[in-house]
């Protein structure tokens, strides 16, 4: 038998990265295939090319065994093929009927009543539950799911590809979910799903792919797959990066986060009961899958998010007081003389205003310092012209806007600022993510810069091999929840990799 | 007396009713087009203009013909205008709000100019008056004398207003049964999940903003052929397209329920006219009535939040596809 | 190219975003201005075509209309001073992409409050409480028109651009209630010249210049305006909410507080224009005494990109249109709404314009497709 799809040789780069190298890739009818890779290694920039949302710089894709060309969702539909993507695409104010027939013109005329009763019967041969009269607002975040499913097997969708379904569902739901896939590949359709978990790969998938750093590393059958054996794939030989690293110089408990819980705007639960400690001299690194709770819990601390309890205390070093920074907006951090700096993941969205200029951007955070009305922009300019001088940004002059700048150099002006204020705590967020070799460097120097002035440094990051050889200590969270910490320079990568992907004892014995 | 008050508020209405319609069908593909007034202004004046070339180029005008032409006259003229909104907005990216008001401005002078200056360029001037086509348009049901109360409040009008409400029904019936229907609001609330189902939201934004433009311009229409009675008074049009405008909000952009609102509005604005003893004062709280009445229904839908009655989603927002 | 990217047609034309190579500041004002030398040019053929007369012709008499006589200049001035005025009140809402299209009757309630004061209390006060006085109030009238949308949308999103419209036509009904009190002579539903014979209440002629006092307060207000909006720490709030609220919520401004200030700002602005209209300029009330200007200020600060410097050439530009048109349609004997439509295509052509400065349009090269 033919396989349903076949990938040769495919190639994509956005701008000189590679975001797909020479991958070969096969899907059989009937099968479940896992695509697995940590964040990065260009699983969904793959299935995206088959789904027509990019189309490949160089290589072929076979769909039984003819060669076509993919070039929008459309086409991709012709060929029988449906993704559903991470972000689901439904009009709120529509019934999920509505939204399943969105876009179809079908020649026997406009039958809402007829296709209520299509998604129903769908929904019934597939064991999914469903109402196509609910509208898409009132629905949980899994039925929305299911509608977009539906939406795909309405359009007669052979292959399936689904972006890390389970990522926004609860296990029970998961698991209803799997066996929704199951029927659906006794019927004979092919299902692809991306993924990261591990545990999900094992349970239903006949067969797993392997993408690290968007090269192919290997297709393996899961009978003869377990945990150690995929986590190795993944997470590949240790790379040597030669990072600097110094012991830490008298630690102190310079922030102490216990029993942190907070749910997001959808009412989820996104934390849940996190403790740590950072310490003063030393880098603590955070790790885990995307979307694991990092970015809330970087913002529970610098008083942006809302939580539903837990404390944040901070031990002051010069007073040697203690104060609770929960419910704290970050103007009161500021005024409570906490010294707390954050570089967060969303550069020009959160951390810098794209549109002003480098000295403007350097107020953003003193800006209301002094008691006049007027802004003082002596300091900043200051500022900036010495974050250009000893970081060599790359810029026509301190009043370009940042928006102009490079990936590398809008880093550098964001660190170079959150430094600047001689942090206590300085938090960091995927502070390399899309930077070079150099940057990445200077980045680097520039926290051990931070620990060394005996800062407690919180480093969140994706590639293992840098945390492993950056940070003292490495908090792993999973789904929320810390799954352990670890000693950077006893640890492994698998280790991590595995924490990473599901809870560990260990974390029972911490608390 | 009350069947003459109806009568009366259902003519003041049916203007406000094609304008809200024209509008509804706007906003719904996400255009909020603040050149409704203009484009009503246009469709008034180049209607009358139709009407006066006619007049000028035959000896005894004839109903087909009298009614045909400034009927086109005016339909070009709002879609043409409508036409600069849409190129300007959805093609050129441009601002809505800012687009829309220059269009009003454009579209209001063009209206009182040419109103107000036709005669002057074709003729050797004089009040622009085109009665006799104007009775083609006034012309009422045959029956409408026979029926008493019936026969006065909802059959003495001119075939205009009938179109207005038939026009809101069509608009209603295509918003909520039709699958054109179903990917225009898709358009308006979520264009980039219109745009990955497959639908060609440019298109649909042209032809709602173009259309619902032509149907606002036949509101112009309707007051100067009918309402008026073929004649031009510079300005005459008053406010009654931002009046359009709130009725959109006041119907929570249903084109149905803009049919009882405009005649409720048209009410509220000749009301005055029929109470005894009314001082000048208390006619100008009562025409304050349908503003506070559309920022009470305003407040009161932002508040209750239910999803169905809000504004369509992406009012106001320009849509272009991610650039990959 | 490889292999089956040959098979691709790419389509004829292609947008992308100038993003991080924006067009330089100079360029950006010379597609600016061709925009505008094509738009006199169509505005040209448009006026040849109703009048029939020869442009160069219609061109010199639209220049008289601003530049004329001295009368013509002073009046010029002036209108330029109250659209000005308008325009930088409305500039800080929009910096912070506040859609307020109420400007219109914030401004009138700013009138209505003067011409209050001035019927009251204008024969009764000395002018140094009279004048502080009626700033207050038309300072009050404007700020609460303004500040009412702007708490419904911190507190429950309501649609701020449908709201503050129609605020000003309640403004306007307010304003026929109040002229029924007050008109003179009776019966005439209009007020006339309020304090004809003392004129108390007038704001001062200045060196026998009737106008040069709002003059001289709209050039302080520009200045100030500048000032605030790039020197002041509310001025740099409103930027920052303006551009990311994402940011604002970053660094800790409270979102809220900047939208109710900067719409109470821009409203009290309203207010004071309007005390230049009624108790500097007309000297009485009327619905329409506004004139649309609330409506064009939109389009002058829209067009100098919310700088109040080049607002004012924006607002010159304007006036000047409309006085010009003016001119040629009472020389011609032409309906003076010609104005409008010459504006209305100078601004069709100005806001087209922009996309051309913000964007790349590319062609497809042919060559491309010829290799398949």
């Amino acid at each position: 038998m033919k396989p349903a799809i076949e990938l040769r040789n495919i190639t994509k780069t956005f701008g000189n990265v590679y975001a797909n190298r020479d991958v070969n890739l096969t899907v059989e009818k009937g099968e479940i295939l896992s695509i697995l890779g940590e964040n990065g290694s260009g699983k969904t920039t793959l299935m995206n090319m088959i789904s027509g949302i990019y189309f490949p710089d160089e290589g072929q894709i076979f769909i039984d065994g003819e060669e076509v060309v993919i070039r929008s969702p459309k086409d991709a539909f012709d060929y029988k093929i449906g993704m559903i993507h991470q972000h689901f695409k439904l009009v709120d104010v529509f019934t999920a009927a509505q939204n399943v027939i969105l876009g179809l013109e079908d020649k026997k005329g406009f039958n809402l009543k007829e296709a209520e009763k299509k998604v129903a019967e769908i929904g019934e041969k597939y064991g999914f539950i469903v109402d196509p009269k609910k509208k898409i607002y009132e629905m949980s975040v899994s039925e929305k799911q299911t509608v977009e499913i539906i939406r795909v097997l309405y359009r007669g969708a052979d292959i399936l590809i689904l972006d890390e379904p389970t990522a926004v569902l609860t296990p029970q739901e998961a698991q209803k979910l799997f066996a929704v896939l199951r029927r659906m590949r006794d019927d004979g359709k092919s299902i692809v799903i991306i993924t990261h978990k591990l545990h999900e790969v094992l349970s239903l998938s006949d067969r797993v792919s392997v993408l690290r750093k968007g090269e192919y590393v290997g297709t393996i059958k899961t009978s003869e797959a377990d945990e150690n054996i995929l986590t190795e794939m993944m997470v590949g030989k240790k790379v040597e990066l030669n990072i600097e690293r110094d012991e830490p110089q008298n630690p102190e408990d310079r922030l102490v986060v216990a029993g942190l819980n907070c749910k997001n705007r959808e009412g989820i639960e996104v934390l849940k009961n996190i403790s740590f400690t950072a310490k003063s001299g030393e880098i603590l690194g955070i790790a885990g899958i995307a979307g694991s709770g990092q970015r809330e819990l970087l913002e529970s601390i610098a008083g942006l998010q809302h939580l539903e309890n837990g404390e944040i205390l901070y031990n002051d070093p010069k007073t040697n007081k203690t104060e609770n920074l929960r419910d704290k907006t970050p103007m009161q951090i500021r005024d409570m003389g906490v010294r707390l700096s954050f570089v967060p993941e969303d550069r020009l969205g959160m951390g810098l205003v794209g549109n002003m200029d480098i000295v403007d951007n350097m107020m953003l955070r003193s800006y209301r310092k002094g008691k006049s009305v007027f802004l003082e922009r002596k300091a900043p300019k200051d500022l900036a012209e010495e974050i250009i001088k000893r970081l060599d940004v790359v810029t026509p002059s301190a009043s370009t806007p940042v928006r102009r700048l490079s990936g590398g150099n809008v880093q550098k002006i964001l660190v170079g600022r959150e430094i600047s204020s001689s942090p206590t705590v300085l938090m960091a967020a995927y502070p390399v993510r899309g930077l070079d070799i150099n940057s990445s460097y200077t980045i680097y120097n520039l926290l051990n810069e931070q620990k060394r002035r005996g800062a407690a440094v919180i480093f969140v990051g994706e590639d293992l091999d840098v945390l492993v050889e950056l940070c003292d200590r490495i908090m792993v969270l999973c789904g929320g929840s810390v799954s352990g910490i670890v000693d950077a320079r006893t640890t492994t990568k698998e280790e991590i990799g595995l924490m990473m992907t599901k809870k560990k004892e260990v974390q029972e014995d911490a608390n | 007396m009350i069947a003459t008050i109806l009568n009366k508020a259902i003519a003041q209405g049916i203007p406000l009713l094609f304008g809200s319609t024209g509008e509804i069908l706007t906003e719904k593909s996400g255009n909020l087009n603040l050149g409704i007034p203009g484009i009503m202004y246009m469709g008034g004046s180049c209607g009358i203009i139709g009407a006066y070339l006619y007049e000028q180029m035959v000896e005894v005008p004839n109903a087909f013909w009298g009614i045909l032409i400034p009927l086109l006259a005016s339909l070009i003229g709002s879609t043409l205008a409508a036409l600069i909104y849409s190129f300007l907005t959805i093609t050129l990216r441009a601002n809505q709000n800012v687009t829309g008001l220059a269009l009003t401005t454009f579209g209001v002078g063009f209206g009182d100019f040419f109103g107000g200056s036709i005669t002057k360029i074709f003729a050797n001037g004089g009040t622009l008056s085109v009665k006799t086509t104007a009775d083609f348009f006034k012309t009422t049901l045959p029956f409408a004398d026979d029926l008493g109360w019936f026969g006065e409040i909802f059959l003495s009008h001119g075939f205009l207003a009938y179109v207005a409400v038939i026009i809101a029904l069509v608009a209603a019936w295509v918003l909520n049964h039709t699958r054109v229907g179903l990917h225009l609001r898709s358009v308006g609330e979520n264009p980039a999940t219109a745009d990955a189902a497959g639908i060609n939201v440019t298109k649909y934004k042209y032809l709602a903003t173009c259309i619902g433009g032509a149907i606002a311009g036949l509101g112009g229409l309707f007051f100067v052929m009918d309402y008026t009675g073929g004649s031009w008074t510079s300005g005459g049009f008053g406010d009654r397209g931002w009046f359009a405008i709130a009725l959109v909000i006041f119907a929570l952009w249903k084109p149905n329920v803009g049919i009882l609102g405009s005649f409720v509005f048209g009410g509220l604005y000749i009301a005055y006219t029929y109470i005894d003893g009314l001082s000048r004062s208390a006619v100008a709280i009562f025409n304050m009535l349908p503003y506070v009445v559309t920022i009470i229904v305003l407040i009161l839908t932002s508040v209750r939040n239910k999803k169905e009655n809000q504004p369509p989603a992406s009012l106001g927002l320009p849509y272009f596809r991610e650039e990959r | 190219m490889q292999t089956n990217v040959k098979h691709t047609k790419e389509p004829l034309i292609t947008i992308t975003s100038r993003g991080r190579d924006s067009m330089p500041m100079k360029k950006a004002w010379g597609v600016r201005a061709i925009a505008i030398i094509l738009a006199f040019i169509l505005c040209a053929v448009v006026i040849v075509m109703v009048t029939g007369y020869n442009p160069l012709k219609v061109y010199a008499e639209l220049f008289k209309g601003s530049f004329g006589s001295s009368r013509k200049i002073w009046n010029m001035l002036q209108e330029l001073s109250m659209l000005l005025c308008i325009s930088l009140a409305v500039t800080p809402a929009f910096k912070m992409k506040f859609w307020n299209i109420g400007a219109e009757g914030q401004t009138l309630m700013g009138g209505l409050a003067a011409a209050a004061c001035m019927i009251y209390f204008g024969e009764k006060l000395p002018p140094i409480v009279f004048f502080p006085l009626m700033l207050v109030a038309c300072v009050v009238a404007g700020l609460v028109w303004g500040i009412v949308p702007a708490y419904f949308k911190a507190k429950f999103n309501t649609n701020e651009t449908l709201f503050t419209l129609m605020m000003n036509y309640v403004a306007v009904q307010l304003t026929s209630f109040c002229i029924v009190f007050w008109e003179n002579p009776k019966d005439s539903n209009t007020v006339g010249v309020i304090n004809r014979a003392t004129q108390s209440g007038w704001l001062p002629e200045l060196f026998g210049q009737k106008y040069l006092l709002n003059i001289l307060i709209v050039a302080l207000i520009t200045v100030g305006m500048y000032i605030y909006l790039k020197y002041s720490k509310h001025g740099y709030e409103i930027s920052v909410v303006g551009e990311s609220e994402n940011t604002a919520r970053y660094v800790g401004i409270n979102v809220k507080k900047v939208i109710l200030r900067t719409m109470a700002i821009s409203g009290a602005l309203c207010g004071i224009a309007g005390l230049l209209l009624v108790s500097g300029t007309d000297h009485t009330i009327n619905r329409d005494i506004v004139g649309g200007m609330g409506f064009t200020a939109i389009m002058v600060s829209w067009l100098a990109k919310f700088n109040p410097v080049v607002m004012s050439l924006t607002s010159f530009l304007i006036v000047f249109l409309e006085r010009g048109a003016g001119e040629i349609a009472t020389k011609f004997q032409l309906n003076e709404s010609m104005s409008d439509i010459l504006t209305g295509i100078i601004l069709f052509f100005i806001i087209g314009c922009e996309f051309f400065i913000q964007y790349k349009v590319n062609f497809r090269k042919k060559n491309k497709e010829e290799n398949v």
